[in-house]
């Protein structure tokens, strides 16, 4: 080959890096349509529920005209609470789904071979495959939320509006870019960088198990939970994985009831001092790099 | 810069040794034919090569470790395997895409011609095609990639004598330069005799026989030896004989044509003759 040829063919050849992740998270988004379907589909059945209920809505708050404020905020933010509620069970449902799915369905189908006869190293894939539950579902699920509470204010404003009545207590109590900022707050640090680890564990799982991921998955949580129990008598895993799984201490981030009636939560600079959240990073990264290494190294078959 | 240099290559699992320490050399522009019994380690080896496994020994595919390095190495390496399938939930513009979007010497529009002329809708997925057709998309994909090696290890399993045939004469004519190497395993060897540049006979993890085509022609002789002649032909040291409708066929290493003419009819053995001859026992 001529020194010209070379010239030309090392050319191309410095395609940046970026390129095989971006086209391996496109990958992803094709093979698994649930990543957006799932939220897509949520938030539209969400919608038409709550537009049929809307109509109830004018004779609701002339009742609640005539109570106090704590109730009338507790009524008025069912429907952004719920809203906020189903669209996070989603994140966690497609999540595990994937994560357990990811590494398994290559092989599954035996496509791996033909992944791995591009140009694509294992690390970006493992890094796009996790990129999916640390990045991209929960940023959808954020517009999906978000989007979700604006169409219920402005719906509900509208439908006041057109039945003669005032708004003022709907904005009152349903701040929207507040709300806004409090899922967003609350799906970053809670369901994608406190879960972190979790993710981790069950990709990891995909990529280890032969079969039975889910059960692989489940299982021996329960079962060290259970060991303990028998040998010990005690429950501290059982009570760490709780503890981790209800998001933490309270100062990093209140679970249970979203936080919507007060900014004084959202502590992000305590939040990312918390030794818990840097160790789940480590256990995060020591997962993920098993599962590049266990995609690397088993035999194809 | 050979192609593909090997030195003592080993793999084993557990006790089972599947390459028990392979010397190659392999010069590029030429296409070889790996020919094997199954479980022989031809395709251990061709992993090996592809860095989809690790091995013991010494291992250089263009100038790079394939184990190291594969995410490099596959940029000049394509393979196609009748294991490594394309995934059932694809379609057809979406390989397009993705193989454009990760392969910096893929070329869509040569792909896109040999698709073509095919009958393969681009909105159809994989799942929707006939075998034939899936080894057509991928083919037409491989061929759209300048790489310097191809590796095809039983790439026409399950297709139909018609698609064979058109496999590889696409292969030879759309594809195939002198700068280019292919390795080829397959159980038709018959129907690859006339592309190959050199055959390669693996057995039990060793290489038994390596050697050009041109070699082989000349090397190799096959007798129909007259029924009064066999006694004779037999002191010649045949490396092989069998019985064709009562009649001997013997085989020759490197015996003198002029000698072995007086004997019956001559002719060059095709390579699955001569592979029963050397691996069969």
């Amino acid at each position: 080959m001529s020194t010209q040829a070379n010239a030309v063919a090392a050319a191309p050849a410095e395609i940046k890096e970026i390129r095989p992740f971006y086209w391996s998270v496109r990958r992803e988004l094709w093979e698994h349509r649930a990543i957006y379907v799932g939220p897509l589909a949520a938030t539209a059945v969400f919608l038409a529920g709550f537009l049929i209920t809307l109509g109830r809505l004018p004779h609701e708050m002339r009742e609640l005209a005539a109570m106090d404020s704590m109730s009338q905020h507790d009524r008025i933010v069912v429907p952004y609470d719920m809203a906020a509620g189903l669209l996070m069970l989603v994140q966690i449902l497609v999540s595990v789904f994937y994560c357990l799915d990811a590494f398994q369905s290559e092989r599954r189908d035996r496509s791996i071979l033909f992944w791995k006869s591009l140009p694509v190293s294992d690390r970006t894939t493992v890094l796009a495959k996790a990129s999916v539950p640390l990045a991209i579902l929960p940023f959808l699920i954020i517009v999906c939320i978000v989007f979700l509470q604006l169409a219920i204010l402005l719906l509900s404003a509208l439908v006041l509006s057109g039945s003669g009545q005032s708004t003022e207590l709907l904005w009152r109590h349903a701040p929207w870019f507040r709300m806004a900022l409090l899922v967003s707050y609350h799906i970053l640090m809670v369901h994608t960088l406190w879960y972190a680890p979790f993710y981790g564990w069950l990709l990891f799982v995909s990529a280890w198990a032969r079969r039975a991921t889910y059960l692989w998955a489940f299982l021996p949580l329960l079962a060290a939970g259970f060991l303990e129990k028998i040998l010990f008598n005690t429950a501290h895993f059982a009570d760490f994985l709780t503890y981790r799984l209800g998001g933490g201490t309270d100062s990093v981030a209140p679970v249970g009831r979203m936080p919507i009636d007060t900014m004084t939560h959202l502590t992000p600079l305590h939040f990312l001092a918390t030794p818990g959240l840097w160790i789940g990073f480590g256990l995060t990264a020591a997962f993920l790099a098993a599962a590049e290494r266990l995609r690397r190294y088993r035999e194809p078959s | 810069m050979a192609c593909i240099e090997a030195r003592g290559l080993r793999k084993t699992f557990g006790t089972n040794v599947a390459v028990d320490g392979i010397d190659l050399r392999v010069e590029e522009g030429r296409i070889i034919g790996l020919i094997g019994p199954n479980g022989a380690g031809k395709t251990t080896a061709l992993n090996a090569i592809l860095g989809l496994t690790p091995y013991q020994g010494e291992l250089t595919v263009l100038g790079r470790d394939p184990w190291t390095a594969r995410d490099q190495l596959m940029r000049d390496v394509c393979f196609i395997s009748d294991v490594a399938v394309l995934p059932r939930w694809i379609k057809v513009s979406q390989t397009l895409d993705y193989v454009a979007g990760v392969h910096p010497r893929f070329d869509r529009a040569k792909a896109e011609g040999f698709l073509a002329k095919t009958t393969i809708k681009r909105t159809s997925k994989v799942k929707e095609l006939s075998k034939g057709m899936v080894a057509q998309l991928h083919l037409a994909l491989v061929m759209a990639i300048d790489a310097k090696l191809l590796v095809l290890d039983e790439p026409t399993l399950g297709l139909d004598i018609l698609f064979r045939k058109q496999f590889y004469d696409s292969l030879l004519n759309d594809y195939f330069d002198r700068n280019r190497t292919i390795i080829v395993t397959t159980h038709q060897v018959e129907e690859i005799q006339d592309v190959l540049t050199d055959v390669m006979f693996i057995d039990r993890g060793r290489i038994v026989l390596n050697c050009s085509m041109e070699e082989f022609d000349s090397r190799y002789a096959e007798v129909v030896v007259n029924p009064d002649r066999v006694a004779e032909a037999r002191t010649l040291k045949p490396i092989h004989e069998r019985q064709v409708f009562g009649r001997s066929i013997l085989l020759f290493d490197g015996a003198d044509r002029s000698q072995l003419a007086a004997l019956g009819d001559v002719r060059t053995p095709s390579i699955a003759d001569l592979f029963v001859a050397v691996v069969g026992r």
